[in-house]
């Protein structure tokens, strides 16, 4: 690795510095919805990869029904199918609390087994529905190629638009918990739930549109999945145990810790991955957070919470 | 014998020798060698089911990677029977004779340092139990001193399983790879790929199991047990009597490593080879079903839901690969809602007070006495 330039290391360092970041984009949008959930109630969502991939099926049928019915607004049609693939998850999420989460508030590691079973069930249904097969979509003229930067340097478009749906649904959510009255409500609820019960919150309601939001959450990050890579029945399943250790080493409660570990994670790899293979990367971060959580069960960052 | 020494013998004792009697008995007699080795295999997922009765139904210790410490036994005495196999003899075609095939394949010329002392049997044997207790051993100390539990431990335990399987799968050379440890022989000289082989492993996996079960009844009823239980039920209160909760929760999350690697080793022999797609995420989460269908309070419930879920498996995926998965999540779902205490639970709230209403004519069995003995 000492053959390089300086010039070409710096270029290199970029690169992996950028694919570094369209990681940390997946991690950030699914680990949203999650730290949301497992912040708020305690509960594990297994089945989250499950309704990622929901909002990227979404976004495929929709690049189809607009392929075939509205071919001059195919261009815009991201911005629809990111809107249904909200709608979609968050109903299925609002279900899915209905019927299953709430009789298990009670045994948290159950509803860890329970999502489980979901998870298996949904990946069942996708692939009787859409085949076994990896799904893609087109992507509309505007986001295909890349931008030179330098003669050694490029970036994809479709990647920094991620990045910037990302920080635009980053900031969304931020806005929607520390500006508006329901926001607080939930951080009411999360910091103390009887409290918030006895000056009057609905504490059930509060749960379940927090359940619903992470859902929906989840399903636009799967539409945002479908720009940078295709769709297959066990996608979800390849990114839950990351993000799940982004979640509990940025500090389950704190959404700035969620931010701040889904970088850490994602930049250390991508730049291992440059050094070492692919899987040996992956080991020595994942080893890496696990000592850390270790001396540090906290995570990074830690809120205040009264059980 | 009066009738309620024969009533607390029966309720005691009765699912034991029934299972004795099924396994040693029933099954020899009933079905064939293929069938036999089958439920050989599934029942080395009972080792581990075992453990997690002891550290999830009574300590509450939830532990999503019982397979990796079910792989890490199976691969000691993978390596070990690969060593046997791999004789200079046998591997004279590779270009370095004498070690393993798969490492010849990946270019590595002379035997990792790791591998030495799998040359000897009695030190394979120490680690089938050593080598996961270690690995459980130091996850679970540096966590439970940490007063880290639930959920998280539950996450971590999960992580470990997706690094180490990575591993496995990543270190082509020293491991193998995806297609694992395949081509096993012999145990030191004992051909171990024909009938009368895999029927003889077959009673040694049932006789070991069995103990494993009276030893789990043993620590249930004893002290301990009494101090596990109440871990579960009110942690704090066990650390302000003057226990030190960590080390109790250590051990037994130790103790159920070791009964995994127990479980590894055995399916290792009997199936004959060791993968990684048999102790990776996926399959560790099975495991937790097996012992939750059966019953996470009743060791001899759990074995049967190893037993059951194994055989559905098998004959379900044959006929109908798509329902599969719908009715394993099903399984997942309505045993958590409906059944916490598994097919064990139901058994004991409805069977048993029907059969001692028709054998000793109570109206009804008190409700005290069900829930006084959970150790079944």
């Amino acid at each position: 690795m000492f053959d390089y330039t300086f010039a070409e290391l710096s270029s290199i360092l970029v690169m992996q510095g950028f694919a570094g970041l369209i990681l940390f984009s997946v991690f950030i949008l699914m680990a949203l919805g999650l730290a949301i959930i497992f912040g708020q109630m305690g509960v594990i969502n297994m089945a989250h990869g499950e309704f990622m991939i929901l909002g990227a099926y979404v976004t495929y049928l929709t690049s189809h029904l607009f392929q075939d019915y509205l071919p001059f607004a195919y261009p815009a049609y991201f911005f629809v199918a990111m809107i249904f693939a909200f709608i979609v998850s968050g109903a299925l999420g609002l279900l899915v609390e209905w019927v299953l989460i709430r009789h298990l508030y009670a045994r948290p590691l159950d509803t860890l087994l329970a999502t489980w079973g979901l998870s298996l069930i949904l990946q069942q249904i996708y692939r009787s529905t859409f085949g076994a097969r990896e799904v893609g979509v087109e992507l509309p003229d505007w986001m295909m190629g890349s931008l030179n930067v330098s003669d050694t340097i490029e970036v994809q478009i479709n990647g920094l638009f991620v990045m910037g749906l990302t920080a635009a649904i980053t900031i969304a959510v931020l806005v929607l918990l520390f500006k508006s009255r329901w926001g607080l409500q939930v951080r009411a609820v999360t910091t103390n739930r009887v409290m918030s019960g006895a000056v009057g919150i609905d504490t059930r309601k509060v749960d379940r549109m927090t359940f619903g939001l992470g859902c929906g959450v989840a399903g636009v990050a799967g539409a945002a999945f479908t720009m940078i890579g295709s769709t297959g029945p066990t996608s979800g399943q390849l990114y839950i145990v990351d993000t799940f250790l982004v979640v509990v080493f940025g500090g389950a409660q704190s959404l700035l810790g969620t931010v701040a570990s889904a970088f850490t994670i994602s930049q250390s790899q991508s730049a291992l991955e440059f050094f070492l293979s692919g899987s040996m990367a992956k080991v020595i971060t994942l080893l890496i957070v696990i000592g850390l959580l270790m001396l540090r069960p906290q995570g990074l960052f830690v809120l205040k919470v009264r059980r | 014998m009066n009738k309620l020494s024969l009533r607390s013998f029966a309720s005691n004792w009765t699912g034991f020798i029934l299972l004795a009697l099924l396994l040693l008995v029933v099954f020899p007699a009933a079905l064939d060698d293929f069938r036999l080795n089958l439920v050989g295999k599934y029942l080395s997922f009972g080792f581990v089911v075992l453990g997690l009765v002891l550290c999830w139904g009574y300590t509450g210790i939830l532990s999503l990677g019982q397979g990796i410490f079910f792989g890490l036994g199976g691969y000691c005495i993978a390596m070990f029977l690969k060593l046997e196999a791999s004789t200079p003899e046998n591997t004279a075609i590779q270009s370095t004779p004498g070690i393993p095939d798969f490492m010849d394949w990946n270019q590595l010329t002379e035997l990792p340092f790791f591998w030495e002392p799998f040359h000897s049997f009695a030190f394979t044997v120490f680690a089938i139990m050593a080598v996961p207790a270690a690995i459980a051993f130091i996850l679970a100390y540096a966590m439970f001193k940490r007063r880290v539990g639930g959920v998280y431990f539950a996450i971590i335990t999960q992580a470990v399983t997706a690094v180490l399987t990575i591993l496995i799968i990543g270190q082509q050379g020293y491991t193998g790879g995806i297609n694992g440890i395949t081509d096993l022989r012999t145990l030191l000289g004992w051909d171990i790929r024909t009938d009368e082989a895999h029927n003889m492993l077959y009673f040694i996996c049932v006789v070991l199991l069995l103990g494993c079960i009276l030893l789990g009844r043993f620590v249930l009823k004893s002290k301990l047990g009494r101090i596990l239980v109440a871990i579960r039920d009110k942690e704090e209160r066990v650390r302000f009597s003057g226990y030190d909760v960590a080390n109790f929760k250590t051990f037994v999350f130790c103790a159920a490593a070791a009964l995994a690697g127990v479980g590894g080793a055995m399916f290792t022999l009997q199936v004959g080879f060791m993968s990684p797609t048999i102790i990776g995420i996926v399959p560790s989460i099975e495991m937790v079903i097996f012992c939750a269908l059966g019953g996470r309070l009743s060791l001899i419930g759990a074995v049967a839901g190893a037993l059951i879920v194994n055989a559905a498996k098998t004959t379900f995926s044959e006929m109908f690969p798509e329902l599969w998965l719908f009715a394993m999540g099903g399984l997942f779902i309505a045993v958590t809602l409906f059944f916490p205490r598994g097919l064990a639970g139901v058994v004991y709230d409805y069977v048993v007070p029907f059969l001692s209403k028709v054998f000793f004519g109570d109206k009804k069995t008190p409700p005290g006495q069900v829930a006084a003995k959970p150790a079944e």
